[in-house]
């Protein structure tokens, strides 16, 4: 009988004559905490936008979105979201089709390439594309001028098109993830018995197996198309050296810009809530669409689908696969590894020209970046250590306690999840610079801990929630029967349950954290730099090889984590 | 005095009241079935006794404690209850090994370490677990599952168990195995057990006395196996106990029919015992008690004869009705055979008479 668990426990408490226990403690410090984490920032972006200090005002949102450099920004946004999430689709759903269904060989090495972009950060993978193919001087240009006896480099990466490809090769790996998993959890009996019905190969995978994956390649598509539409780091490393901005690239310059002007600001905040339209209508349309097609093909128990044979097709696929996902994947690795060993940028790769002086240079004696490191494993561990409470809850209030609102905080919860860092970023300016109760965070590490904790509390919500989810009500009650109190119950049988979900959702802030650029490089003051901010000054400021030792260092420093992660949850999957 | 005494409880899920007005003594050392199809409001009874809900009327006592009343505002929280309870879905905690189980409520009710250990492995050995010890939950079948739960039902509580469901996931085959062992723990235990199920062979089986509530909450008897087996009190008791016949009855001039008025269907000259004759009302028969009998007027048509292994299960048409007939293996050896079309006189035996639903009979 479902309906005993619709009670709530809050009303058990209030009977016990304790009108203050235990949940409703929770309860009310989720709401204080959403509160002052999310909706202020969002709050204090509208307002700031449609207030100039004294009265209503519409002129200046009016203005700021039609100057012709936005509206230029918006579009380069839209066209650049689209196009590379409609390319990320189509490649990231032939390679699941390839792993998931198709006896290719190899496999195992192949998925752990995909693996790979899940770990550099968008920007790192941006500089190297401009490393290597950069209009002005390009590695792989210039050894293609070399070969050919070319006069002019034969592709120039500072474009829009030059961003969309690589936004494309950069987030096809998330569309594969999800639609991977769909494809190998489908029941084979689906399509099995389109088979037996007579259907022959092709026409089984075009009529049965993609229109029953499409909610996974919808949930990867927008997955894509909303962080794309939320990108700083790509456009900003190949682009904003042309003049060709996106809407968060835009945002960052007017705030730049502005130098703490505060009509600099409000002209961004205009463009925030532009920004926020714009994601918005991405999340309605998706969810329009999912609705429209939602099947359960998807069996609890795990089957084993039945591969489909590539007979002829199957080696020149491998080596097309390989060689594409070698150069996608490994080539920006190379080439940033390969730069960060160098004496100067620009010579050769040759042997007399690597040395390890960067490493030294930027390890030993630069206190700008050794501060970075440290600042950034801070913010790793603490907001880490953060979201994890507050993760877990705000999952137990809103999944155990139940209490009036609990859809409220859910929401709020999740928001920040679809809401641009640049975004969120300029919300907690104007939040914590004396705005709310006099407390001033600018310019210090603590504002960019709000601001990561803002963004990262829904992954660690819904990693927790969904182990939480799975803890069925009467084991709790099982040990309240047996003498436990409420306090002892939650210690003894809910948090141990949920132990692994915990330690993996720790990793799942701790890793984007390290690796975080777009909030911080407009929350970071001088002493509050950022590994991402670190990189980003070193290469602004023409250190290339600098710049790039210092990403080989974050790359093995998210690695070992990742590394770490792994080894914790190996045996762990599916309690 | 009882050993738990249900006052007047009433339980609500905003305008849905799932358990109406229910009073109920449970003797001490009884095993009562509690039965009743799902959505009648058990489980929140048990869930109102273990102190997860709270009913929105009434009082609830353990052991001569007031642990729950709406008026008073009394609500002990379940720890302190006492109460040892076997969740339908066993509820044994995955990540602590059989020992630990069992060896949990003793720890929360500070019993001293040397105790714990004997309690504990005594538990064990009542539910035949002894050996599994060290086994953790996710490594036994259900039945072991069950029997744990058992176990440390036995340590939280030594007087009260309640079983929400405890066999229900179990396969036939064990479900019967358990009902016998729970019925020989109880004796050695003389433990007060409240059986919920809405499985009815198996509390009548089982229990010294069974409640039946109503779908909509209420209950409509309580009295021990035989009673409601020989007079249920309802016709929602008849049909729920087992599988019935309704067949729409009529009286006319000192003649009672079956179906309609016809000649061929007056099964009695006389009254039958409990008929209703101011309301319409419809005769409530088992299938093994319509029995073949060439001599009776009323005859029916043979469209399917299965052969169960202890029983001959028929289908007889009457008109345009179905009966549900069956026959024992030992009334078979007469050697007369039935044959699907055959056609067949029938009698009716320990026939019970109850007020007919709108529609059921054609005047």
């Amino acid at each position: 009988m479902s309906m005993s668990f619709t009670r709530k426990n809050s009303d058990l408490a209030r009977q016990d004559g304790k009108r203050f226990g235990l949940d409703q403690a929770m309860t009310a410090l989720c709401f204080l905490i959403m509160t002052t984490v999310v909706i202020l920032p969002v709050v204090m972006i509208i307002y700031n936008t449609f207030w100039d200090g004294t009265q209503i005002d519409l002129e200046m949102f009016r203005r700021v979105i039609f100057r012709e450099e936005n509206l230029a920004a918006m579009k380069n946004t839209v066209i650049i979201a689209v196009v590379s999430t409609i390319f990320a689709t189509i490649i990231g759903v032939f390679f699941a089709w390839l792993l998931g269904r198709s006896d290719i060989p190899m496999k195992g090495l192949m998925r752990w390439l995909f693996s790979i972009p899940f770990m550099i950060p968008p920007f790192l993978a941006a500089m190297a594309w401009d490393m290597m193919f950069s209009g002005r001087g390009g590695y792989v240009n210039r050894f293609l001028m070399d070969i050919f006896n070319l006069k002019n480099a034969p592709f120039n990466i500072n474009t829009i098109w030059g961003i969309i490809v690589i936004e494309v090769v950069y987030y096809f790996p998330f569309v594969y993830m999800q639609v991977v998993s769909a494809l190998e959890r489908m029941d084979p009996t689906l399509e099995e018995s389109a088979r037996i019905a007579g259907a022959r190969q092709w026409h089984v995978i075009r009529t049965i197996t993609l229109p029953l994956t499409i909610p996974a390649i919808s949930s990867g598509t927008l997955l894509v198309l909303i962080t794309s539409l939320s990108n700083y780091g790509i456009p900003r490393m190949v682009g904003s050296s042309k003049n060709i901005f996106t809407l968060p690239t835009k945002i960052v310059d007017l705030v730049n810009r502005a130098g703490g002007d505060f009509q600099g600001i409000r002209e961004a905040t205009a463009l925030s809530v532009v920004l926020v339209i714009v994601v918005s209508i991405a999340l309605f349309v998706q969810r329009k669409l999912l609705k429209a097609g939602r099947y359960d093909i998807i069996k609890g128990k795990s089957m084993r689908p039945t591969l489909i044979k590539l007979r002829a097709a199957k080696y020149p696929l491998l080596v097309f696969s390989l060689v594409f996902l070698m150069l996608v994947v490994l080539a920006p690795l190379v080439i940033i590894v390969l730069v960060s060993l160098l004496r100067a940028y620009g010579l050769p790769f040759a042997m007399e020209n690597f040395t390890f002086a960067n490493y030294t240079k930027i390890l030993v004696g630069n206190k700008s970046v050794t501060d970075s490191i440290k600042n950034s494993l801070f913010l790793g561990f603490s907001s880490g250590f953060i979201c994890l409470f507050l993760g877990v809850m705000l999952s137990y209030v809103i999944y155990k306690v139940k209490p009036r609102g609990s859809g409220l905080l859910e929401t709020l919860a999740v928001l920040p999840y679809s809401l641009p860092g640049t975004v969120m970023a300029i919300g907690c300016i104007l939040a914590w610079s004396g705005a709310v109760f006099g407390i001033t965070l600018y310019n210090s590490i603590w504002i960019i801990l709000v601001a990561y904790i803002a963004r990262y509390l829904s992954y660690t919500l819904k990693s927790c929630s969904a182990s939480l989810q799975q803890v069925h009500i009467s084991l709790e009650d099982a040990s309240r029967a047996c003498g436990a109190t409420h306090m002892e119950s939650l210690s003894d049988v809910t948090l141990p349950l949920i132990k692994p979900a915990m330690i993996s959702s720790f990793f799942l802030v701790f890793l984007p954290a390290m690796r975080e650029l777009t909030t911080s490089v407009l929350l970071y003051g001088p002493n509050s730099r950022t590994l991402g901010v670190a990189i980003q000054n070193l290469r602004d400021n023409g250190y290339m090889t600098q710049a790039a030792a210092l990403s080989v260092v974050a790359i093995v420093i998210i690695m070992v984590c990742n590394g770490v992660v792994k080894y914790i949850t190996r045996d762990r999957k599916g309690v | 005095m009882a050993k738990i005494r249900f006052d007047h409880v009433t339980v609500r899920y905003g305008n849905h009241t799932v358990v109406k007005d229910f009073s109920l003594d449970v003797q001490e050392g009884e095993i009562l079935g509690i039965v009743g199809p799902s959505g009648c409001g058990k489980t929140s009874l048990v869930r109102s006794l273990g102190g997860f809900i709270n009913p929105d009327e009434g009082d609830i006592y353990i052991n001569d404690n007031l642990v729950y009343s709406k008026k008073k505002r009394v609500n002990r929280p379940p720890e302190t209850r006492r109460l040892g309870i076997v969740f339908q879905d066993y509820a044994v905690w995955p990540h602590l090994s059989v020992y630990d189980n069992v060896a949990y409520p003793l720890k929360k009710r500070k019993v001293p370490k040397a105790d714990i250990d004997k309690l504990t492995r005594q538990a064990l050995e009542q539910v035949r677990m002894t050996g599994y010890e060290k086994h953790m939950p996710a490594q036994l079948s259900g039945g072991q599952q069950q029997r744990v739960a058992i176990a440390r039902a036995l340590t939280s509580s030594n007087d009260v168990i309640i079983m929400d469901e405890p066999i229900t996931n179990l396969d036939a085959k064990l479900r019967e195995g358990m009902l016998d062992e729970i019925r020989i723990l109880q004796q050695k235990l003389h433990t007060t057990i409240i059986y919920i199920t809405h499985d009815q062979e198996a509390a009548l089986q089982l229990c010294d006395r069974v409640v039946i509530m109503e779908p909509t909450g209420d209950i409509c008897q309580i009295g021990t196996d035989e009673e409601i087996i020989e007079r249920p009190a309802n016709r929602f008791v008849f049909s729920f106990i087992g599988v019935s016949n309704f067949i729409p009855v009529i009286e006319d001039q000192g003649c009672y029919y079956v179906y309609e008025k016809r000649a061929d269907r007056c099964f009695a000259q006389q009254k039958p015992e409990g008929f209703i004759s101011d309301r319409p009302c419809v005769m409530g028969i088992r299938p093994m008690d319509i029995i073949f009998d060439d001599e009776s007027p009323i005859k029916g048509e043979i469209t399917q004869a299965v052969f169960l292994g202890t029983l001959f299960n028929y289908f007889i048409r009457i008109g345009d009705a179905e009966l549900r007939v069956q026959r024992s293996m030992l009334d078979s050896l007469d050697g007369r055979e039935y044959k699907e079309g055959e056609t067949v006189g029938l009698r009716f035996l320990n026939e019970k008479y109850y007020d007919a639903e709108e529609g059921e009979v054609r005047k």
